[in-house]
């Protein structure tokens, strides 16, 4: 069993394109995709593999030692690298958007696209458990997008990443905005073949987050700090949190804004082109 | 719960092995997990416990090490023990460092009959 696919039978990892011109009815139009169950699953080993006892070893209850030192995600970060080079080969600049639930991934994306959406190529893959509502929202400013339901998968992985890119057609020189599920744990350890990894926290959490959810902020290269309109209504200390995310990792780049009034937006548009450009 | 995904993966990983050793019975496996890594054992194990049934791991015995988090302090040169990311030299009180050990997620041994 896993918890992406769920091979027990429950929530299969899904891949939908909005429908662009009529009809709300996605429900039809599913295409639903196993990616997991391509990996054979060897339950009959059992019986198979019985016919060893021309080769007791009496009173050893320790065995025979195999040096492995694998380490366990070697099949995410091979993926991920294949991804890499998938998106290297055509030019494509991949963004990773990771934050907590409802930090503003997606409305800082849309602010984007309407924005900047006439000077760059891009093109979008939602991640969530359930629904279609943030692909919609993108394909309402006529983006390409397609959308990753996991199910009950807490977070995208190379491999549904790869599916998803081939699906959506990515054109060379094209900008791809991932939007992670929204979750702060478990997204850090799944490379998905990403040329950077941008990480949103808004103002109404705590600014202790970065220390609370240090794997993520080490893995990042960019902090967006959304939100900044409401700073005069809460607690939240801009400086202590950019101090804190720095102790976990000094690299990170920092962008302060509100999608909703646009401040601060611009210095994040100048950083999009210009490394896009690289 | 990603402790499912590596469970699963752990599990993947040990079906390769038993395939690659034709049909190697195998009894037990150790796993390194790093204080860095981003896994919690206690969530680990318990995903293992239910993932194992009807696999090659499924009568193994599982042994989980957990390894320190290390810093090296670029300041001075100590090494110290830094199990959070973000904590200070104690002896210089720099944030200035190389992480050295506790990011470890890996299948160490593999132990067949
Ligand atoms: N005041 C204010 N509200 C914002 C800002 N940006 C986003 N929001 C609001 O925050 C809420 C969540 O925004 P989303 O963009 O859906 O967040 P998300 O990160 O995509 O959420 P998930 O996909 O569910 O993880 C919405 O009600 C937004 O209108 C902002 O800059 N200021
Ligand atoms: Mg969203
Ligand atoms: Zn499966
Ligand atoms: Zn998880
Ligand atoms: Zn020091």
């Amino acid at each position: 069993m896993c918890d992406t696919c769920g091979c027990e039978g429950d929530s299969p990892v899904t891949y939908n394109k909005p429908n662009e011109e009529h009809s709300h009815d996605e429900k039809n139009e599913h295409s639903h995709e196993h990616p997991h169950h391509e990996h054979p699953h060897h339950h009959d080993h059992a019986d198979k593999h019985h016919s060893h006892d021309h080769k007791h070893e009496h009173g050893h209850s320790h065995g025979k030692e195999m040096k492995i030192e694998q380490n366990i995600l070697t099949k995410n970060n091979s993926l991920a690298e294949r991804n890499r080079g998938y998106f290297e080969a055509k030019n494509i600049f991949a963004l990773n958007l990771v934050s907590s639930p409802g930090s503003g991934k997606t409305s800082l994306l849309e602010r984007t696209l309407k924005d900047i959406g006439q000077d760059l190529n891009f093109y979008v893959v939602e991640g969530d458990q359930q629904t279609m509502n943030d692909a919609n929202r993108i394909a309402a400013l006529k983006v390409p997008v397609i959308q990753i339901n996991t199910g009950n998968g807490c977070h995208l992985d190379a491999e549904m990443v790869n599916k998803a890119v081939k699906q959506l057609n990515v054109a060379n020189d094209a900008v791809l905005v991932i939007e992670n599920v929204g979750n702060l744990v478990c997204p850090s350890l799944f490379d998905l073949g990403e040329s950077k990894r941008v990480v949103v926290i808004s103002v109404t959490e705590g600014d202790d987050k970065p220390i609370k959810y240090p794997t993520m902020f080490h893995s990042a290269d960019i902090c967006i700090i959304n939100k900044i309109d409401l700073l005069p209504y809460v607690d939240f200390d801009v400086e202590k949190a950019k101090n804190y995310a720095s102790s976990v990792n000094h690299h990170l780049k920092f962008f302060e804004v509100s999608v909703k009034t646009g401040e601060g937006m611009s210095a994040w548009y100048a950083w999009l082109k210009d490394t896009q450009q690289h | 719960m990603h402790e499912l995904s590596i469970a699963t993966s752990i599990i993947e990983i040990a079906e390769e092995f038993a395939i690659k050793n034709k049909g190697a019975n195998i009894i037990k496996i150790e796993i390194e997990v790093g204080e860095l890594s981003g896994i919690v054992v206690d969530s680990l194990e318990f995903a293992l416990e239910l993932a194992i049934e009807k696999t090659v791991l499924e009568r193994a015995k599982i042994i989980i090490t957990t390894i320190k988090g290390m810093a090296r302090c670029k300041q001075c040169g100590n090494e110290y023990v830094n199990s959070d990311w973000y904590t200070a030299c104690p002896q210089c009180a720099s944030m200035d460092f190389d992480i050295t050990g506790g990011k470890e997620l890996q299948i160490k041994s593999i132990f067949i009959e």
